[in-house]
């Protein structure tokens, strides 16, 4: 069976909040990964983290990239192209879980975050698909109208 | 000959192994977690597999974006514990079964799945933490274990028939190695967890029990399942799921389910676990 490739990679673009590693954000992203790869010695830890921009300047990275590790803006790393097994070097070498770290690409703090995990975690109603979402926005705006029929 | 006589489904998430690894298991929160292996760890002590296949995805440890392997077999005597940024995991070498992995590379390429052999691989908690989880912190692991990494980091990961279909050559090449040994295969990662964007966090236990379920009941209805529907229901990190298949494809068509364990959460993170017994 064969698979449309480009209908396929349109679809993983359909989730909200939520950018799949493709080809396109692997190639984007291919020096921004490589140098988080760098972090799995403790010698380089300890060079990175003694002049951080120093040490991000022998890696070819654009400025948002570098910005995004700079500031550890996990969302802006991702829209730049990294994922986040590789940022995961970035926020260890920082001594951070995933916990602590995902969280703040979800606007929670650490322990309200937690504490949604241990309430039984997000549930996906609502936030399968951005074309659902956008069409059920509509029909509730249109509910809204007097004399609508929706 | 080699026997492959059962098959382990279970989740392999970092923060476990950190519980191990800093004496936490016992704490309210990780306790339930523990918990749920320890039927697993008295049955294994019974079983005494000699290898075990261990599915598993590498998360930027050995593989950067350098080499992306698809299906990926471990060949060497020994697989040193990955450095992923903490340092590497206080945990025991990996000791491989050069000899089987070899055997299985070999059919598995004949049979038209054309696995990349690796002969030098550091191996991360993927492959760790599941070992950690069945057998707690012993002096050295006490099977070898031959490492099947699976890319699920770089789209497209290959799709569930495929995995399912890579089990059954698995399962041949198994069967047609001389030496007398009882072969287990694991599947780990999963279950439901999105680790990244306003989305992280997401758990989909409805999904999650369908999967466990049809693991034994429908495993068709699984190796059919489209990519976009594991990240739609599970999370852009459930994809793991797709391993599991390996596993499954490997025990064949008859299957009874020994033991099943759900838990939210670990970490960000649905675990999962399933013990298979292949019918005889």
């Amino acid at each position: 069976m064969t698979t449309d490739i480009h209908a396929y990679l349109a679809e993983l673009e359909d989730i909200p909040g939520t950018r799949v590693f493709t080809a396109a954000r692997s190639r984007k992203g291919y020096h921004l990964n490589q140098f988080c790869m760098s972090l799995m010695t403790a010698e380089n830890r300890e060079r990175f983290k003694a002049d951080e921009a120093a040490y991000l300047d022998g890696w070819q990275l654009t400025p948002a990239q570098r910005n995004a590790v700079l500031t550890r803006d996990y969302n802006a790393a991702i829209d730049e192209g990294g994922n986040i097994y590789f940022l995961a070097k970035i926020f260890s070498t920082d001594g951070k879980s995933f916990v602590q770290a995902v969280s703040t690409m979800t606007g929670a703090s650490v322990d309200a975050h937690n504490a949604m995990m241990i309430a039984g975690g997000r549930s996906p109603e609502g936030l399968r698909s951005k074309r659902e979402a956008a069409l059920a926005e509509v029909a509730a705006e249109a509910g809204d109208m007097p004399g609508s029929t929706i | 000959m080699a026997r492959l006589t059962a098959g382990i489904a279970a989740s392999h998430i970092p923060a476990i192994g950190a519980a191990v690894d800093n004496g936490k298991t016992a704490e309210p929160y990780w306790a339930p977690v523990f918990a749920g292996f320890d039927w697993t760890k008295a049955w294994l002590t019974a079983q005494k597999p000699d290898v075990v296949i261990l599915v598993y995805n590498d998360h930027a440890s050995a593989f950067s974006l350098e080499m992306i392997p698809t299906f990926a077999i471990g060949c060497a005597d020994s697989f040193t514990p990955a450095d992923e940024g903490w340092g590497p995991r206080p945990v025991p070498t990996v000791e491989g079964h050069a000899d089987l992995a070899w055997h299985i590379a070999q059919s598995c390429i004949l049979d038209e799945f054309d696995l990349t052999i690796v002969n030098k691989m550091d191996v991360d908690h993927g492959l760790t933490v599941p070992l950690s989880l069945m057998f707690g912190q012993p002096e050295a692991w006490p099977c070898k274990v031959i490492p099947l990494a699976v890319n699920v980091v770089q789209y497209p990961p290959p799709t569930g028939n495929r995995c399912f279909r890579l089990g059954e050559a698995i399962a041949r090449a198994v069967a047609s190695y001389p030496e007398d040994l009882n072969v287990q295969v694991w599947g780990t990662g999963g279950m439901s967890h999105q680790l990244q964007g306003p989305r992280a966090g997401l758990i989909n236990p409805v999904f999650d029990n369908a999967f466990l379920n049809d693991l034994t009941a429908d495993p068709e209805r699984l190796r059919t399942l489209p990519h976009i529907d594991y990240l739609r229901e599970a999370g852009s990190e459930g994809i793991e799921l797709v391993m599991w298949l390996i596993m499954r494809g490997a025990l064949g068509h008859d299957v009874r389910e020994l033991h099943r364990f759900y838990h939210v959460p670990a970490s960000n993170t649905a675990v999962g676990h399933l013990v298979l017994e292949k019918a005889a």
